[in-house]
């Protein structure tokens, strides 16, 4: 959906290029998380895709189109972008900020006004209580959820998404990205992702492209990362507790094993969804070696081992 | 003085109401020409840090040069009248308007021209949508700093024929007269005042609510 083709990408009077000879594509529907550390070319690279920022050379392609071909307005009105600091526009309330580019593509009215009760509904804001605020009124991660509503409006095939939520503290960035990995899952988006938080990275990205220096330095699945990372510099930037990383990419459900016994027997009693890597430091808060994995209702599911995810933490491939 | 400075008004309401004609449309011209000429240009200055500043800079400059002095300056250029007092007004009604809206302009917050172009706006939508609703308290309060000098300037162009409220102030020292000196010094005082304060009030209700935010 997305292709980079030896993109490059040079600022007068900078002697190395801030991104250079990037080639890499993004499939559509799949989310593609860029990151990498400051300076890297991540955001030079997410802002050519909508050319707020133009490749000096290569091409860049989005539905198979060259986009320098495109007019930029029109481009940039089927693409949704959404960024840090949101930049909703203080003047405006809620609704019209949400309605903007609806507005810009002459949608009518009644049909504006339906999308931006089901945007923010899909967002998690109460409808009646927020529509009418504006920007100031709200908290930091209602601007947020407004952010995603508007960038979402005119259903765009194609989402560019700027470290969306870094402007709220851990727990609610933590909160809005499964929410926002939730929404993601009804409807089909491609989405490039910018992120410097490799655990951000690994929770959301179908594919992660790690960037240093302006140079894609690899580009794989977020556990063939963290199993094979390509040099030294991954190695260290993935972190040494790759390994644990790597056991919050499954879930207990899929590592758990049958019942022996009685049920009741045994340790910290967990949710089928928890990651390994939780249940294993839920295990070793408990004092124990095993785990019971129950379903809302109580109901014994399985049970799990910290040798089984062990196991599971060493094996190498997908 | 002053009781005679009302009678002279009550006895010639026609030569008194010309003056403040004259008087008020120099005034209201030269601020709409200045409007119309400074509020584009500082919004469009206001993207380029490097032409703003000079822009600043001059506009500062030309404010330091006596209102007497331009209008003075306009007469070898121009001669005498409603025309050359006019143009030398809306000289001196530029530099607060231009040196306002390019502060607005650049005071408006990065992240929301950069959401803004980043979700298709063109410049022109940028321009009239985001940056001149959000610029808009700044520009208002140059206007009224440009409209409540041009008043006060207005009383000079006496001095170039142009008619208005300084005719009165002129003939009166001219003639030793005080009281008609104040038929002249007290309207504009007047008018200048409630200008002010007029379009003080005005910007309160426009913007009062957005400055709380």
């Amino acid at each position: 959906m997305i292709r980079f083709e030896g993109v490059v990408k040079r600022y007068p009077g900078r002697e190395r290029p801030a991104v250079v000879d990037l080639t890499l594509s993004a499939a559509e529907g799949s989310i593609t998380v860029l990151i990498g550390p400051s300076g890297c070319g991540k955001t030079t690279t997410l802002r050519m895709i909508n050319r707020l920022i133009e490749p000096s050379a290569g091409t860049v392609r989005v539905g198979g189109e060259d986009v320098a071909r495109v007019d930029p307005v029109a481009l940039r009105r089927r693409i949704g972008y959404v960024i840090q600091q949101v930049g909703l526009f203080p003047h405006m309330n809620v609704a019209d900020n949400i309605a903007t580019v609806p507005r810009l593509l002459g949608w009518a009215p009644s049909r504006i006004e339906a999308r931006v009760d089901a945007l923010l509904d899909l967002v998690g804001l109460e409808v009646d209580a927020v529509r009418r605020r504006f920007p100031r009124e709200l908290s930091g991660g209602q601007r947020q959820r407004v952010g995603v509503a508007r960038a979402l409006a005119a259903d765009p095939p194609v989402m560019l998404m700027d470290e969306p939520f870094g402007a709220v503290d851990p727990v609610m960035r933590a909160r809005l990205r499964d929410e926002f990995l939730g929404i993601l899952r009804g409807i089909r988006k491609t989405v490039v992702f910018v992120t410097h938080d490799i655990d951000e990275a690994i929770r959301m990205g179908d594919r992660v492209a790690i960037l240093r220096d302006g140079r894609l330095v690899q580009v794989d699945t977020p556990a063939g990362v963290l199993a094979r990372p390509a040099d030294r510099f991954v190695e260290d930037f993935v972190g040494a507790d790759r390994a644990l990383k790597r056991l919050s990419l499954t879930s207990a459900r899929q590592a758990m094993l049958a019942i022996e016994g009685a049920a009741g027997s045994g340790g910290p009693r967990l949710a089928p969804e928890t990651d390994l890597r939780e249940a294993l430091s839920r295990m070793l808060a408990a004092g124990r070696r095993e785990a019971e994995i129950v379903d809302a209702d109580g109901r014994v599911l399985g049970r799990l081992t910290v040798e089984t995810v062990i196991a599971r933490a060493s094996l190498v491939g997908d | 003085m002053l009781r005679d400075a009302v009678l002279w008004i009550a006895e010639h309401p026609g030569l008194f109401l010309k003056a403040v004609d004259t008087h008020l449309k120099l005034s209201g011209a030269a601020l709409a020409i200045a409007a119309a000429l400074a509020l584009p240009l500082g919004l469009a200055l206001g993207r380029f840090p490097r032409a703003a500043f000079a822009a600043i800079n001059a506009a500062g400059a030309l404010r330091s040069v006596p209102s007497l002095a331009i209008l003075a300056l306009a007469l070898p250029f121009l001669g005498i009248g409603f025309a050359p007092s006019l143009v030398a007004l809306v000289i001196l009604a530029v530099p607060p308007i231009l040196i306002n809206a390019v502060v607005g302009t650049r005071e408006v917050d990065a992240d929301v021209v950069d959401a803004a172009r980043g979700m298709g706006m063109t410049a022109l939508e940028i321009a009239l949508r985001i940056e001149m609703p959000l610029a808009a308290p700044v520009m208002f309060a140059g206007l009224r700093t440009a409209a409540v000098q041009v008043i006060a300037g207005a009383t000079l162009a006496t001095f170039i024929g142009g008619g208005g409220l300084g005719d009165f102030i002129a003939t009166g020292i001219a003639i030793m007269d005080f009281s008609r000196l104040l038929v002249g010094a007290v309207p504009i005082a007047l008018l200048a005042m409630a200008t002010e304060l007029g379009l003080s009030g005005v910007e309160r209700r426009l913007f009062g609510e957005r400055r709380a935010g």
